[in-house]
């Protein structure tokens, strides 16, 4: 049977790009997301149909509220506002696309943190008419946090300002500043009109002179996670397979999904915190052995030695560049929970397949991430809040910085009483590490 | 050598990662299998994930009495070849318990009372997680539903209090009685559901594929003419080349006018459609909130 078909050919051979979406109330996000699901033919009629529907109801008879597709729950269609982080999908025939959809206004940094936690691109819109407002630097500030690897500012409405390029390049000239001061890695620029879909999929006629590419076409070209296989390698043990069957007697798979670098059968690999040495005689895939496998791949390793290994263990090459072990961790943390955290209390880490307790030994500074400014004299940290904090845990973790590695420098406190997830922590190798420091 | 995954490989490599995760955080997790496209996927990717060893969890499948012929036989296969175990939770059964009460009338579905025995089979087995194969594409209050959904001791789902899910850590703690859905393909589409059974070359039931059946027409959707459905006079039967592009419950499922008889015929088909597979249900059809209401109440 062919694997070809009329009009899907390439599919198997496509790449996932996830970008998260970040904008303040009005300024076109979600007319924005509609027409990369419209012109990209991922809205079918009867999703149409109900959104049509639903703009009726609401009174706005004809007229169509794009934003009806990705608000999602009944509060949120009858408040006319989002609550949550709404994933959306759709393909070109070059890649396949996750939208994490933030909402701007609500809850705002603990959705962004959310979305932008797996995101390979933000895309932060500024409507031309209003330029650099205070939300703006905020998204730019979690992009920066979240070590987004690609940031797209579109400039939006520019049907509203004639199309200056003089508009656009104020705007560009003045977020240069701020990326500059956060550190942004690749920032882009693109003048659209989300609305009239100038520069969203097709070159705009009004802007001759933007000689850069439509948001798609960068979209579909931008480099996926290139960066992440040439880290140091990485294997925090999800699961041990052991099959306990007369066929395979000694079978002893390590279970997990590799999260830096690459690993080959025949390495020589170091297993953490107990520093054994072994080597890899097996990757199994399934029922297929692989000679190499690499970052994000979800495979079973299978060593030389009989060590005794279990879940929350990460093995690494023993020839690389190894994570600290160390139940000191400094952390910059997003607060997630209504209850503000508590300094001195103990909660739950969980650190890649790792799990532990820990107590909050100390707040340094918060992060006033409206006006890019450290806060020393208030140091409660209330929902929504940054912050950069001290932990000590019960045993040592096995961490690098999330600026080397977003897996194994990231972590959640859970709180020991509700069990729900308080805070999102990105660690920062020692109070001298400037990575974060405004 | 290129360090390049598809999109596919992708998708598989993050469920087959999720369903590791359950089984290392729970005691007692299940897989909902409803012989669907979806769930049988679901199957493969537990059997890879946990290859060679057995698969750590038992099959569920709520059995609303009305299934497709086809759906039981495949069923009954797929777990032969997977070695897994098998339960059954019958609606049929909690009818006559008392536990449910059918609805009346040519609508009556059986779908809404799944929910209850849904829960009391997970009661009585004391499954502390069940795996679902919901996508988040497939309807807009699924878009936001975690990966790791938190139910309450009664089974319900509160969409404005979820835990908010960072990284690729999931947080399956819980009190006593609680208990999660999970549903490791979230982020895969209908596209992608159907490329990787074509990658894989995994069998299907024979329902996916066009076959002639006596059908019949209600509301713009064609319907099985089955004993299940109850017809109005007027509703006349006709021999129709159909498939079915969702698999469920005979009384909700719609089926497609096709003559697709090889998975490539399917994509193309796919490809070429303006529909959205959900647009064959009814029971999504109900209200704006259907399925937001049915999830509250403890759905899948």
């Amino acid at each position: 049977m062919s694997t070809q078909t009329k009009d899907t050919t390439g599919y198997l051979d496509m790449e996932l790009l996830r970008f998260s979406t970040a904008g303040s109330v009005d300024d076109g996000k979600s007319t924005l997301i509609g027409r990369l699901l419209y012109d990209s033919k991922s809205i079918f009629e009867d999703q149409m149909q109900a959104v049509k529907d639903a703009s009726k109801r609401l009174g706005l008879g004809d007229e169509v509220n794009l934003a009806l597709l990705t608000d999602g729950l009944r509060a949120e269609r009858e408040q006319g506002i989002t609550i949550d982080v709404a994933y959306r999908y759709f393909a070109t025939p070059k890649r396949k696309f996750i939208i994490a959809d933030t909402p701007g206004h609500i809850e705002y940094t603990r959705n962004m943190v959310t979305g932008a936690s797996t995101a390979d691109v933000a895309i932060i819109l500024i409507d031309a008419r209003n330029g650099i407002i205070e939300q703006s630097k905020r998204h730019s500030y979690i992009a920066s946090l979240l070590q987004i690897p690609n940031v797209v500012v579109a400039i939006n409405k520019m049907d509203l300002v004639g199309f200056s390029e003089d508009v656009f390049n104020t705007i560009k000239k003045e977020y240069e500043e701020i990326s500059k001061i956060l550190k942004l890695k690749n920032v882009i620029f693109i003048p659209i009109s989300a609305l009239n879909g100038d520069n969203v999929v097709d070159a705009s006629t009004n802007t001759p002179w933007y000689k850069g590419e439509t948001l798609l076409h960068l979209l579909e070209t931008l480099p996926v996670r290139v960066d992440e296989t040439k880290l140091p390698a990485r294997f925090p043990v999800q699961y041990v397979i052991r099959p306990y069957s007369d066929e395979f007697h000694d079978y002893r798979g390590y279970a997990g999904r590799i999260s830096g670098g690459s690993f080959k059968v025949g390495d020589a690999v170091t297993v953490l915190p107990s520093k054994t040495a072994s080597k890899i005689v097996a990757i199994d895939e399934g029922n297929q052995s692989l000679e190499e496998a690499f970052t994000p791949q979800s495979v079973s390793i299978r060593l030389a030695d009989n060590v005794d290994i279990s879940r929350g263990d990460i093995i690494v090459k023993s020839d690389e560049h190894k994570p600290t072990v160390s139940a000191n961790v400094s952390v910059m943390v997003c607060w997630l929970n209504h209850r503000p955290l508590n300094v001195g209390g103990k909660y739950i880490i969980r650190h890649a397949t790792d799990e532990t307790r820990a107590i909050i030994k100390e707040v340094h500074y918060k992060v006033n991430i409206n006006t890019l400014e450290n806060i020393l004299d208030d140091k409660t940290v209330n929902v929504n809040d940054i912050a950069h904090i001290t932990i000590k845990a019960m045993k040592p973790l096995k961490y690098d910085s999330y600026q080397e590695n977003r897996i194994t420098g990231s972590l959640v406190l859970i709180d020991e009483n509700t069990f729900e997830t308080v805070g999102a922590g990105m660690i920062v190798h020692d109070l001298e590490d400037e990575s974060f420091a405004i | 050598m290129s360090y390049k995954l598809t999109h596919l490989k992708e998708l598989e490599s993050e469920s087959i990662f999720i369903l590791r995760e359950v089984a290392a955080q729970f005691e007692k997790p299940a897989l909902l299998f409803s012989g669907g496209k979806d769930s049988i996927v679901m199957a493969y990717l537990a059997y890879k994930a946990f290859y060679p060893a057995a698969i750590p969890f038992p099959f569920v499948h709520i059995d609303t009495g009305h299934n497709f012929e086809e759906t039981i036989t495949y069923r009954d296969e797929l777990v032969e070849l997977l070695g897994a175990d098998l339960i059954v939770g019958s609606v049929e059964e909690s009818i006559k318990t008392g536990r449910a009460v059918e609805e009346k009338g040519y609508t009556a579905s059986r779908n809404k009372l799944q929910t209850v025995t849904l829960l009391d089979t997970l009661e009585e087995h004391k499954f502390d997680a069940a795996l679902g194969g919901a996508r988040r594409d497939e309807e807009k209050a699924r878009a936001k539903e975690r990966f790791f959904s938190h139910r309450d001791e009664f089974g319900q789902w509160d969409p404005k209090n979820q835990r908010p899910e960072l990284w690729n850590i999931f947080n399956g703690k819980k009190q006593l009685g609680e208990h999660f859905r999970v549903f490791p393909i979230s982020n895969w589409t209908e596209m992608d559901v159907w490329q990787y059974i074509l990658q894989e070359n995994i069998p299907l039931p024979s329902l996916y594929y066009t076959h002639e059946r006596e059908v019949f027409e209600r509301d713009g959707v064609i319907y099985a003419a089955l004993d299940a459905i109850p017809r109005k006079p007027t509703e006349t039967v006709e021999v129709k080349q159909v498939r079915c592009r969702t698999i469920g419950d005979i009384t909700c499922t719609g089926l497609t006018l096709s003559t697709a008889n090889s998975l490539v015929d399917i994509i193309d088909e796919i490809a070429s459609s303006r529909v959205t597979e959900r647009g064959g249900r009814s029971d999504d059809k109900r209200s704006e909130a259907a399925m937001e209401d049915r999830k509250k109440a403890g759905y899948f």
